[in-house]
């Protein structure tokens, strides 16, 4: 990093994490890990001065709900146009520009269509390790009831594939997996999503 | 590139992993198709499918049992969150079954008549993750070592009252409280006295919680409820009887009643709201004022012990 409030001694940056429903728990822990301040968020007010923002898993019909209240939707939205955001599962089902099986409303921010529980039931859940483009060693990647990456723009570049689909993808400030890095002890996706974060500053 | 490989040993992770994307939601008792409707339009995070919520049960007596697949089935297809059914206490059988119907969490279950009164299911044996009751820690770790990836309060399941629930999360984290505390050597007497393994204990002694999200369950049925247990402790919540009962053995008639459905809808969604928004009074006093009709309830403490179904698991 050569920002500068990067290299002041002990600066963290403050990223929120979308507390609504879901392992936003996990996600603060991984945060944390990764040398950054999490953040709890439950309303739109809580965004502001925030550097970034986590969008967990979870129910993405649950977190819907919530958002279509109190004008959450727009300032979600405004926010996540503006700022680094790291979404993992039901959170890059949120900001697909598509969303099918079934249809729902999304921010539309991040430029690929989600398939919702392609891969099937919680049976079919599960734990794979695969290259990525984060190091030598293969990324651990865990699947629970997992959307998937049916189609991506241009713009988006594909880190890690699963059966030939993209799991974990990044287009400019955007940070978006199909899986549960904050399930796993490896913290290089978090760790990379601090540094866009502390880039973006 | 080398192909994906799957890793070995991820049943417990991914089991407890499904438990984790269930925190800060709700869970709600449905016994139909519109019922699952309503339950994830109002922002349920999964379903517990049943042929007779826990209240219907008291009420009518018999035997509870699964319920039947083709309601399982019909359920799992009108909802996109995950579905959850029960078994009965040590009824492998039964969820063998609800494996195979693809249920997403089987609870086996107090409410439903235990069908062994020795023995509960091996959980290890499945791929599905179970979710069963407790009352105090011996009792969550037991059913931890036999594999269940969530724990929840029993309280009292069907009376809409929250007094059991309460005691059961106060027990609990006192207990937790307590191990934290002792020195190692008093961990080997704490574990002969919790009749749980000493592993676990020692476990909870170093982080002062479950190895499993712990939710609660039994007798919640107001958006207060929900955020006192919340408050207390509690990482989501069940709701049974509370949402969809109009009277003790009566539900709202949610197909064909649109003002009774509204009341179901209200009741749904304002207990939603109130479970992420638990510590946060000026909401809780917004969403309890939007409800419609609370079930009547049962009080607890009026219920003979012979009737008690919190007593059943061992």
């Amino acid at each position: 990093m050569t920002n500068r409030r990067t290299n002041e001694e002990g600066w963290r940056p403050r990223i929120g994490v979308l507390a609504i429903q879901g392992n936003f728990a996990s996600h603060a822990q991984a945060l944390g890990e990764a040398r950054a301040d999490a953040v709890e968020v439950r309303k739109p007010e809580e965004l502001a001065g925030l550097d970034g923002l986590v969008l967990p898993g979870g129910e993405s019909t649950t977190m819907l709900k919530f958002l279509e209240k109190r004008h959450f939707f727009q300032a979600l939205k405004e926010f996540c146009a503006a700022h680094p955001v790291f979404a993992t599962c039901a959170g890059t089902i949120l900001l697909a520009r598509e969303v099918r099986n079934p249809a729902q409303r999304s921010l539309g921010l991040l430029d690929a269509v989600v398939e919702r529980n392609a891969y099937g039931r919680q049976i079919d859940s599960t734990i794979l390790s695969a290259p990525s483009t984060l190091g030598d060693e293969p990324l651990e990647m865990v699947f629970i009831r997992a959307p998937r990456i049916v189609e991506t723009g241009p713009a988006v570049e594909v880190l890690a594939r699963r059966d030939g689909f993209a799991v974990l993808v990044r287009q400019a400030h955007i940070l978006a997996a199909t899986f549960h890095p904050e399930l796993s002890r490896d913290r290089r996706v978090h760790r990379l999503f601090v540094e866009m974060t502390a880039a973006a500053v | 590139m080398p192909e994906s490989r799957e890793n070995r040993d991820s049943s417990p992770r991914l089991k407890v992993g499904l438990a984790e994307m269930l925190k800060g939601g709700v869970i709600m008792d449905v016994m139909n198709v519109e019922q699952a409707r309503i339950a994830e339009e109002a922002g349920a995070a999964s379903v517990m499918a049943l042929e007779r919520v826990p209240a219907m049960i008291r009420a009518e007596g018999g035997v509870a049992r699964m319920a039947r697949p083709g309601l399982i089935k019909e359920i799992i297809k009108a909802v996109s969150i995950p579905v959850m059914a029960k078994a009965r206490i040590g009824h492998f059988a039964e969820a063998q079954i609800l494996q195979e119907l693809g249920v997403d969490f089987i609870d086996e279950s107090e409410v439903l008549t235990p069908a062994d009164e020795a023995h509960h299911i091996d959980k290890h044996a499945f791929t599905t993750p179970f979710v069963c009751g407790a009352r105090n820690l011996g009792e969550a770790l037991r059913r931890i070592a036999e594999g269940a990836a969530m724990i929840r309060t029993k309280g009292e399941a069907g009376t809409g009252d929250v007094v059991h629930a309460v005691q059961h999360m106060r027990q609990i984290t006192k207990e937790m409280r307590i191990l934290t505390v002792l020195t190692e050597q008093e961990l080997y007497a704490a574990a002969k006295e919790l009749q749980a393994p000493y592993e676990l204990v020692r476990m909870v002694a170093q982080t002062g919680k479950l190895p499993v999200p712990n939710f609660s369950a039994g007798g919640i049925a107001t958006p207060a409820d929900a955020a006192l247990m919340m408050q207390l402790g509690a990482e989501a919540i069940f709701v049974g009887s509370g949402i969809f009962m109009k009277e003790r053995a009566t539900p709202l008639d949610v197909e064909n009643d649109a003002k009774e459905r509204a009341e179901a809808v209200s009741r749904a969604k304002a207990i939603v709201t109130a479970t992420t928004h638990y510590n946060d009074a000026k909401i809780l006093a917004e969403v309890s004022g939007q409800v419609t009709g609370t079930m009547k309830g049962l009080a607890a403490a009026s219920i003979e012990e012979s009737q008690l179904l919190q007593t059943r698991g061992w």
